[in-house]
């Protein structure tokens, strides 16, 4: 079964493409590309006019869920949800239950997916046993049995100690440490961001410096170790300053932001909207700015999505009761797209972040439309205006925190393995 | 004249309908002067109050105020309901209503509670205390009892001593006061001040001294004692060598100040029993407008139809 | 349309008239007080006292005793009550500006009594305009005037020094 890609504006970043080219996809693999109108016939056509057709994203912070939380979404559903804002291939955190600190787990998921999934699941790999913070999981196992990055997210390890091994030991096998920086003990009790806007709604507030402290010390610790850091959901100016410094001074870190850190602000919290908790919490307009500096110049390598699925009833009680998260993975790149059209980066930039970066950091085959590579691809139409309907979410998470915004830009196909998905 | 049927903060209401809230509370003060303290208007109406949390005088002000305007009145005690069987709040407060209560009088720990369920109910909602964020009914009282004392409430020097980061008495009072024009000056160690505070309009002082020098108004705040082992404060004799309201500190404010108190009082500790006891306290007349002004708060938001 | 229905010498008269009945009828001023029901009643309850010497005054809100305070839109504005003196065994005389459906003056019979107990509840008003829906009567009248359900009948009474201005006025409604 062939597939042709025709009149669509190819946007390859890792090839440095860009121009109208048609794709040929047979079976789950690309088979070729040629210049418009040139490409062979095919079982089948996707015409892609007044589309951009470019590889397919890859989200290096999901939840899927699955197993434990199957009420608030499944490897089936998460990954729907993920072919439906784009992305071919997710990255999926360990802070499920049991937690992914064992072959069993991983060996789970990929069975699941294989089973049941729309796209490409990579699993992340606890770095401590039970993200109790304590003792390290055993990586060579977990990387042999298909995790490609370890993360204690959600449950961030506090012990300096522990984070130090971690950087150190990993690097026998060169797989990123991905760090959700949070001073728990200053953070302690806080369910939104600590300023002026919390102390309004007399609601108990988390500082920028629960974050910018470990940021520092990981920062420090990854200096000492040469070990392969990449700092989760920045939040904060102090975070992407200090990040940026680090890089200056020639530390091999990485770092991602998400859509919401970008996009929204902790004035939006008025009313007490549950969808809008999320941890780390929606910050300042400096914050904003200074994300969107950082996305500029290169300081945030990534966009990813921290797409944190919960249950209607999880998010419809008393806010500091609610969980922390928002459903992300089918907003991501309407979200991007907006930095695109306020100019702030190109749409190659955009697709650097969200594809080709992502798949360097995991080392993960992916994010290149090449001959032989996995047939990952993604269709959009830029100008497409649309409303964000949560309950015309796929994800069983309707939380999003952009219910009745006006997006522009739209995917339209998401060819995953050479599977369409409209 | 209330444009909205639920009180859920001093922050969304506008001057007018605070002055039009506190003259209806002079027609009700009245009321509780005479032998028979009862009027007929929520006749027929049921008020239930929901309390998330241990509070005996602020239900049972509410209580006396909807028995006072001969509404009948319903405590819906949340330790012996099915809120401990697990049961969401939203599905008591529906409950609540379908029981057929016309106002639901609500007190929570959380911040937002009351705005939340005013948002999937039809009765009216009156916020009795929510987290750290309002208590408006105490500012309203606190307003009604200055404005006795006080011929007008623009211009005056209000200082507010104490727990200014968990309390809402302290955030409601600084919403009401500076929206009828008083000048508010907040007194706190900085470990119990709240992010921004400075935004909200008043004037930060962490030296007793210096905040309450010409103050009008001087108002202590219930320092809780479990503020001290979570490290906000080395220790409550420490707290009120610094910030205890004494009868010497209260010479430094004007010579016709009062002194309030939310209550309950701890003494020795935000206030000395000569300053409770003082001729300047009218610590015991708040009490008495506590019930006025929650009439007055019934009995207007009965009114509005939406 | 409005008419001048009582111009101010014949207001005065009447005033006049209505203090002599009182005061005729109750053999006097002892244990005699006046309450004017707010806000008409207030200013005439005063020209009557200054009238007949009658010292004991009050004033009486019954919006809280109203009986459609839950079919109005807006709650009635509460207004005050100034009763000083103890009603036990006086001989109260209410005091209106307008005898209408005579809803007002039931719900004033039930505000003064949860102050005490009166030997006895007499009424007097300035105008009279029929159209009852309680069994209820005035003692004293100043003057009777035919009209429909749909008319309104203003009393304007002025306080000290302007006498002259006072007027009743009837404007005349929409018929059904």
């Amino acid at each position: 079964m062939s597939t042709l890609i025709i009149n669509g504006k190819v946007i390859d970043p890792s090839q440095n493409i860009s121009s109208k080219t048609d794709i040929l996809i047979e079976g789950k693999k690309i088979k070729g590309l040629f210049p418009r109108g040139k490409g062979p016939k095919a079982d089948k056509v996707i015409d892609a006019s007044n589309c951009i057709v470019f590889p397919g994203l890859v989200d290096m912070h999901t939840h899927l869920r699955e197993p434990g939380f199957e009420y608030k979404e499944t490897i089936k559903t998460g990954t729907m949800a993920a072919v439906r804002g784009g992305f071919t291939s997710v990255c999926c955190m360990p802070n499920t239950n049991p937690v992914n600190d064992s072959i069993s787990v991983t060996e789970f998921i990929l069975r699941k997916t294989a089973m049941e999934g729309s796209c490409s699941v990579y699993p992340i790999a606890a770095i401590t046993k039970g993200q109790q913070g304590e003792a390290l999981t055993e990586l060579e196992a977990l990387i042999e049995a298909g995790c490609i990055a370890f993360s204690d997210d959600g449950k961030p390890v506090m012990n300096s100690l522990i984070m130090r091994r971690a950087l150190e030991y990993s690097k026998i096998f060169g797989v990123p440490i991905i760090s959700h920086c949070e001073d728990l003990m200053l953070s302690e009790g806080g369910v939104m961001n600590e300023g002026i806007v919390s102390t309004t709604l007399g609601l108990k507030g988390i500082p920028n410096a629960a974050e910018d402290v470990i940021v520092a010390r990981d920062i420090s610790l990854c200096k000492l170790t040469g070990g392969r850091l990449h700092i989760a959901h920045v939040s904060t100016e102090g975070a992407v300053n200090q990040i940026r410094e680090a890089k200056a001074r020639g530390i091999n870190l990485t770092a991602e932001t998400c859509p919401h850190y970008f996009t929204l602000t902790d004035e939006s919290l008025n009313g007490y909207d549950a969808n809008l908790k999320v941890n780390p919490p929606l910050r300042t307009s400096a914050d904003v700015e200074a994300l969107k500096e950082g996305i500029k110049d290169g300081t945030i390598d990534v966009i990813a999505t921290d797409h944190a699925p919960h249950h209607y009833d999880e998010k419809n009680c008393e806010f500091d009761r609610a969980a922390f998260g928002i459903s992300g993975l089918e907003t991501a790149f309407s979200l991007g797209m907006k930095l695109v059209h306020e100019k702030m980066i190109d749409i190659k930039q955009l697709i650097t972040m969200m594809s080709v970066t992502p798949s360097k950091i995991m080392k993960i085959n992916k994010g290149s439309i090449t001959e032989g590579a996995d047939a990952d691809i993604t269709v959009a139409d830029t100008e497409k205006l649309y409303n964000v309907d949560p309950k015309k979410l796929v994800s069983k998470g309707k939380n999003t925190a952009f219910g009745g915004w006006e997006l522009k830009g739209a995917v339209v196909k998401t060819i995953s393995m050479g599977k369409v998905h409209e | 004249m209330l444009k909205s049927k639920h009180l859920l903060g001093i922050k969304e209401l506008t001057p007018e309908e605070i002055y039009h809230i506190l003259d209806t509370a002079s027609g009700f003060k009245d009321v509780l002067m005479r032998d028979i303290k009862k009027v007929p208007p929520l006749r027929g109406k049921t008020v239930v109050s929901l309390f998330f949390e241990p509070s005996t005088r602020t239900r049972t002000s509410f209580a006396l105020a909807a028995k006072r305007l001969s509404a009948d009145d319903v405590n819906f005690s949340v330790s012996s309901s099915s809120v401990v069987k697990g049961e969401s709040i939203l599905d008591t407060a529906l409950t609540i209503q379908s029981l057929g209560a016309d106002l639901m009088i609500i007190r929570h720990s959380s911040s937002g509670v009351p705005h939340y369920l005013s948002r999937s109910l039809n009765i009216s909602v009156v916020n009795a205390g929510d987290g750290s964020n309002e208590h408006p009914t105490q500012a309203l009282l606190d307003l009604f009892t200055i404005r006795s004392h006080k011929k007008d409430i623009k211009g005056l020097e209000v200082a507010i001593i104490g727990d200014i980061a968990h309390s809402r008495v302290a955030k409601s009072n600084i919403y009401g006061l500076t929206k009828l024009g008083a000048r508010v000056r907040v007194i706190c160690p900085p470990t119990l001040m709240p992010a921004g505070l400075e935004k909200l309009g008043a004037d930060v002082f962490h030296n007793i001294d210096e905040g309450i020098k010409g103050a009008d108004v001087v108002m202590a705040l219930r320092i809780q004692l479990e503020r001290q082992s979570k490290g906000f404060l080395p220790s409550l004799k420490e707290y009120f060598n610094l910030y205890g309201l004494t009868g010497e500190r209260m010479k430094l404010a004007k010579k016709d100040a009062i002194v309030m108190h939310p209550g309950p009082m701890n003494r020795g500790v935000e206030i000395a029993s000569d300053v409770a006891d003082g001729p300047q306290s009218v610590i015991l007349e708040q009490v008495t407008n506590g019930i006025a002004v929650r009439m007055a708060v019934l009995y207007l938001l009965s009114g509005v139809k939406q | 349309m409005s008419i001048e229905i009582l111009n101010s010498k014949e207001i005065e008269n009447a005033i006049t008239r209505i203090t002599h009945e009182i005061i005729e009828k109750n053999g006097g001023t002892k244990a005699l007080c006046l309450i004017g029901i707010q806000r008409g009643g207030v200013l005439l309850a005063e020209r009557i006292s200054r009238a007949g010497s009658i010292d004991e005054i009050g004033s009486l809100d019954i919006s809280l005793y109203r009986d459609d305070i839950n079919i109005k839109n807006e709650q009635p504005v509460v207004r005050a009550t100034d009763i000083k003196f103890s009603l036990n065994g006086k001989t109260v005389v209410l005091v209106d500006d307008v005898l209408f459906t005579g809803r007002s003056i039931r719900a004033a019979m039930d505000a003064l009594i949860d102050f005490g107990r009166p030997a006895k509840i007499q009424l007097a008003v300035l105008i009279d305009r029929g159209h009852r829906e309680l069994p209820i009567r005035a003692d004293y009248v100043g003057k009777n005037i035919p009209t429909t359900f749909n008319d309104t009948v203003e009393v304007r009474l002025h306080g000290h020094g302007s006498k002259d201005n006072d007027s009743v006025i009837l404007i005349r409604g929409n018929s059904k």
